[in-house]
Order: C-alpha cells, then sequence, then structure tokens
C-alpha cells in the first residue's frame, strides 16, 4: 500500500464524502423538522444533474449552467413542495414512503422521455481542466479539489447558517420539537417550505457539481439516496454537524474499504481468500458501521430529539 | 361489526375460489403467459403476505424483507449447483437459514424504534445482497441458471404449468390461513398490544421483544418459501432477488392492498403486478402512469384497497339499514 494511492483514494473517500453531505444536509433537516421521509430526494439531486447539463450545452459555460440551476432546482423543489409534499406532511410514514416512491417512479421515467436514456456528459470547465502534482510523479484532478473546496465552503456556510442567523434557529428549534415552535407563533407552514426548497437546492447543487465526473442518467440518485439515509441515521436525525460527521466517515470508509480492505485482510489471510473475503465484505462495511453505531447509540451520533 | 366479519370472510373466500377456477376458466394453453403472470401474482402475495404479519401487526416497517426472497432462491440455486435438486430439501434448507438469519438480525434491529428500525433492517438486507454479489462461486452478479425446476420427493410436478400454479396457490392458502390463526390466537393479541403500547403490555407481563422477533421469525420464513418458489419460477437466480427496490415493492403492495388486513395484501400484489404488467404493454413509459397512481391513492384513497372495499361495503350496509 503506496502512501501516494493511499493519498488518492482519502481525497477520492472526502470527495464522495463531501457529495453525500450536500444531499444528506437537506434530507436530514426535512426528516429532522417535518418528520417526513422524502425518497424523492435521490430524483432531486438527478434533476439537478440533468438541469446542469442543459442549462451548461445552452450557455456553453458550466459556471453560467450552475448559476441557471441553483434557482431552477429551488423552484422546482418548491413546486413539488405545494403540489404534493405539503398534503403529506401530517400523514405516516408509511403513506409518505408510497407517495414519494410514486414520485420517483414518475421522474426517473419522465427524465427518460425527456433527455433520453443513454448517459449524459457535461465537460469539465476549462480553468479547473488540469490536474495538479500532489507528490512527485502523482496527479490528481483539479477539478475534484475544487468540488472538496466547495463542499467544504457549503459546509460552512451551513453552519453558520444554522447557529448564528434567525433561520437558522427556528430550523433547529423545530427538528427538537416542531410543535412547540409552532405554538409559538412560527409560521411553521412557511419554515417547512424554506426548509424544503433549500434541501431541494442543496441536492441539485450536489448533482451540478458531479455532472462533470459521472455520466447523468436515470436513476442516478437512486442507489446515492439509500447512502444517503445511511449518512442520517448514523448522523441522527435532523443534526447537520452530524450529517457532516456521519458523511465523511461513510465516504471514507467506501471508498477505503474497497481499495485496501482485501490487502489489509492479506496480513492475517492467505491471499486468495484475503481478496475474495474483502471483495465481499468492502461493500457491507458502511452497513455494518451502520449497525454497530445504531447499535451503540440507538438515536445516532449527535441526537437532535428529545 | 358481527356483520362485516363474515362479509370478509366471504370476501376472501370467494377470492381463493377465484384463484382456483382461473386456470379452467380462462383455458390458458400450456406455455401461458396469462399463467406465469397469475403465478407469478401468487407468490408475491406470499411475500406481500408474511411481510403484513410484521407490518400489519407489529408495526415493523422492515425495508429489507426482500433478503428473504433472496435467501430462499439462493437455498434452491446452490443446492440445485450441487445436485441436490428436491424442492423439499430445498425448502427445508431456506426455512432453516431464514429463521437462522431473522433470530440473529431481529436480536439486534428489534432494539431499535421508528425510522432506525426501517434503516437497520435495510443495512442487514443490504449486507446479504452484496454478500450475494459477491459469491462468485455461485455467478456472483450474474447470479445462477438453474438445469430445471426442482422436484417434489422425486417427482417432477413443478414442471407443468397447471401443476405448479396450484402449489403456488396451496402455499398462499395455507400461509393465509396460518397467519389468520396466528393474529387471532393470544400471539396475535400480545403483538397487537405491544403495536399500540409496549409499555403497558411490558406492565402487565409480558416481554414484548420475544413476541416480535418470533413473528420476524416466522415472517423470513414464510417469505423465503416465496423465494423457493419464486426461484423455480424463473429457472433463474441472482442477487437481483434482494435489492432494496425489491424490498420497497414489496412494502408498497402491502400498503396499496391495505396494511394489517392479511387479505389486502394479496390484492396488493395483484394489482401491483397487474398493473405493472397491463401499463407495461400500452405504453414503455408506464411508470409515467404507475407513479402518480401511487401518488393519487396515498392522496385519496386511505386505507389501500382493502380500505376501499370496507368503505363499499359499510356505504352499503348503511344504506341497507336506510
Amino acid at each position: 500500500m503506496s502512501t501516494g494511492l493511499f493519498l488518492v483514494q482519502t481525497l477520492n473517500g472526502l470527495q464522495f464524502g463531501i457529495l453525500l453531505f450536500l444531499i444528506a444536509a437537506g434530507l436530514t433537516l426535512v426528516f429532522g423538522v417535518m418528520d417526513f421521509i422524502n425518497l424523492a430526494h435521490g430524483v432531486q439531486y438527478m434533476v439537478g444533474a440533468y438541469l446542469a447539463a442543459t442549462f451548461t450545452a445552452m450557455t456553453g459555460n458550466l459556471f453560467s449552467g450552475l448559476a441557471l440551476t441553483l434557482p431552477a432546482a429551488l423552484a422546482f423543489g418548491l413546486l413539488l413542495e405545494v403540489l404534493i409534499f405539503r398534503h403529506l406532511y401530517d400523514r405516516d410514514h408509511l403513506e409518505q414512503v408510497l407517495a414519494t416512491f410514486g414520485l420517483i417512479l414518475f421522474l426517473n421515467q419522465a427524465v427518460r422521455l425527456i433527455w433520453g436514456a443513454a448517459p449524459l456528459s457535461v465537460p469539465v470547465p476549462e480553468i479547473l481542466s488540469g490536474s495538479i502534482v500532489l507528490m512527485p510523479g502523482l496527479l490528481y484532478p483539479v477539478y475534484r479539489i475544487a468540488i472538496i473546496a466547495a463542499g467544504l465552503a457549503t459546509a460552512l456556510g451551513l453552519y453558520f447558517l444554522t447557529t448564528r442567523t434567525r433561520i437558522g434557529m427556528l430550523v433547529r428549534a423545530g427538528a427538537t420539537n416542531a410543535e412547540m415552535v409552532s405554538a409559538l407563533g412560527v409560521d411553521i407552514r412557511r419554515l417547512f417550505m424554506i426548509v424544503f426548497g433549500f434541501g431541494a437546492m442543496l441536492a441539485g447543487f450536489a448533482g451540478a457539481m458531479v455532472a462533470p465526473i459521472l455520466s447523468v442518467e436515470p436513476g442516478m440518485g437512486d442507489n446515492l439516496l439509500i447512502l444517503t439515509f445511511v449518512v442520517i441515521v448514523i448522523g441522527g436525525i435532523g443534526s447537520i454537524r452530524g450529517a457532516f460527521v456521519a458523511s465523511l466517515l461513510v465516504g471514507l470508509i467506501d471508498t477505503l474499504g474497497r481499495s485496501f480492505g482485501p490487502q489489509l485482510l492479506r496480513l492475517v489471510m492467505e491471499p486468495a481468500a484475503a481478496s475474495q473475503t474483502g471483495r465481499s465484505l468492502a461493500p457491507m462495511l458502511i452497513y455494518i458501521l451502520m449497525a454497530a453505531v445504531l447499535f451503540v447509540r440507538p438515536s445516532g451520533l449527535f441526537p437532535v430529539k428529545q | 361489526m358481527i356483520n362485516g366479519a363474515t362479509g370478509r370472510q366471504r370476501g376472501v373466500l370467494a377470492l381463493f375460489v377465484l384463484l382456483a377456477v382461473l386456470p379452467l376458466a380462462a383455458r390458458f394453453g400450456a406455455e401461458s403467459f396469462l399463467l406465469s403472470v397469475a403465478t407469478r401474482v401468487i407468490l408475491f402475495a406470499i411475500a406481500a403476505l408474511s411481510l403484513d404479519l410484521i407490518l400489519g401487526f407489529g408495526a415493523l416497517v422492515s425495508f429489507g424483507h426482500a433478503a428473504f426472497l433472496g435467501i430462499g432462491a439462493y437455498a434452491v440455486g446452490i443446492l440445485s449447483s450441487h445436485g441436490v435438486t428436491d424442492v423439499l430439501v430445498q425448502a427445508g434448507v431456506a426455512l432453516i437459514v431464514a429463521a437462522a438469519f431473522a433470530l440473529a438480525t431481529g436480536a439486534i434491529s428489534l432494539r431499535t424504534k421508528g425510522v432506525y428500525y426501517i434503516m437497520i433492517s435495510l443495512a442487514f438486507g443490504q449486507m446479504l445482497y452484496f454478500l450475494a454479489v459477491s459469491l462468485s462461486a455461485y455467478g456472483g452478479d450474474d447470479g445462477i441458471t438453474l438445469a430445471g425446476r426442482s422436484t417434489v420427493a422425486g417427482l417432477p410436478l413443478l414442471k407443468n404449468a397447471y401443476t405448479f400454479y396450484y402449489v403456488a396457490l396451496g402455499a398462499l392458502a395455507g400461509s393465509y390461513l396460518f397467519m389468520h390463526a396466528l393474529v387471532g390466537a393470544r400471539f396475535g393479541r400480545v403483538l397487537i398490544g405491544t403495536r399500540e403500547n409496549a409499555e403497558r403490555m411490558r406492565a402487565i407481563g409480558f416481554e414484548p421483544f420475544r413476541y416480535q422477533l418470533t413473528a420476524y421469525v416466522i415472517s423470513g420464513m414464510i417469505c423465503a418459501l416465496a423465494g423457493v418458489l419464486l426461484a423455480n419460477q424463473a429457472e433463474f437466480v441472482s442477487p437481483a432477488y434482494m435489492t432494496w427496490q425489491r424490498s420497497g415493492e414489496l412494502l408498497i403492495m402491502v400498503i396499496l392492498g391495505g396494511v394489517g388486513t392479511l387479505y389486502g395484501p394479496i390484492l396488493g400484489a395483484a394489482a401491483y403486478l397487474l398493473l405493472e404488467d397491463g401499463l407495461s404493454h400500452v405504453t414503455e413509459h408506464w411508470k409515467m402512469m404507475f407513479g402518480p397512481m401511487l401518488i393519487l391513492i396515498v392522496l385519496f384513497g386511505r386505507g389501500g384497497i382493502a380500505g376501499l372495499i370496507g368503505r363499499i361495503a359499510g356505504q352499503r350496509h348503511e344504506a341497507g339499514h336506510g
């Protein structure tokens, strides 16, 4: 296991974790504040990626594409909130699961109808297209560094928003006890709408950011959605801080486990058995982590609800 | 209310009679597509029914129930690739493995509640899924194509589409009657009591955990049985049996049909698969119609199909008195 490879995989894991955080931040708030299971959060990420692909093709530039994607993703999230989600807040979890699953089916297919089933590719912008030298002979793409930087900046912004502003205070209060906040005279419906729209925008932002390095295709949000749920459950539902820590944990463990698990096992096992066990164990690691965390702390690492 | 109960029993009886005469009345050909659809509906009805035991009566929303379908399917796939092709042995192994898996995962997951239970059941389902993907000796991601259907005590009963259909229907009827008895017995009452208020059940001297774990084990074993038959119908086994989407589909069949009704999941499985099948013949974009349908059902039709039937029957009942 060379230091260079380890460094590259750590950065990859970090970048994956940041991506998970951008999606999980919105999901954990929607879940925590409104007690609403939104399975359709993953397709909002997908829609963000498609919007970015379209706007980038139209304007010829990812940055202006991004500038158009963010308001469009926000508007799309608000539209869904008004049309469907607000009628589901006081339903039980099972009905929310059913309705948002229906929305996944619809949007995945709608995307296929509009943009076709073939994956779209988005060019990396000129300024961010090179690589930097991590160590002599070891290159790392600038664009991935940019994703990490943008994600960290967003996380920092979110931190200030939730801890230093009035709206952030209301959101935190809502995550702890929404009824009490409502009883104190806050328009909880409006707060819900803001949280929801903001979450949708963050998911769209995540989709737009990774559009140049992943293939943009129908169903791209489905598996990520499950990982995002793993993240918010490990972190503690409703906790931005928890989502951040858990995202990085999951991103790093998953990426490093897949690349170095077999090698680590080789220290204690036969090479053939080690590579077989490593391959089967690696994708399970994050689920084992979740089961272990929930076993020790049944409400996640940073519980919010009293 | 007594009227309602007998009405429901009559309805369920009619449903099973309808399923029993379906192949005769419709005169499907020997390799009929429709007969295989009907068989598939029945097999998924067994799986959905098994989920309803813990979901409807234990309020345990398992998002990893497809793992048991996978256990059943892989029992068939792995054993038959080693030359053990009798379904009695395969089903026996499937039931034992399913029970062991349910005991081990239930002992951990039942300590959590609500959303955390949903997620931990998902985690266990995913673990088994990835285990199957990594089984390179048994096809890994690509799965195993069976050499043929299993024999029953040496007889090639499952080869014929009609006998296969009636074996499946028999399994469904058996599962339904067993669960009906279970839910009506003291066991079921403790389970429902725990669903309503675990604290009070504990206070009057019951240990809810044991009852929930037992229900989970029974549910898993019946679902594994459905997996054994599904693998035989498709003559193919792969990790696709236990994706989280499949677990989601099982949940949706139960919710669509009516949670906690036992007959609802049978209707739900039929409605889901027939809609999927029917709409996919109309347009390749059938999901664009199916998705909004699910949303509308949630928004306007409470209690699923069983709830709808209950309301119609209720209205007629009231009209009769008016």
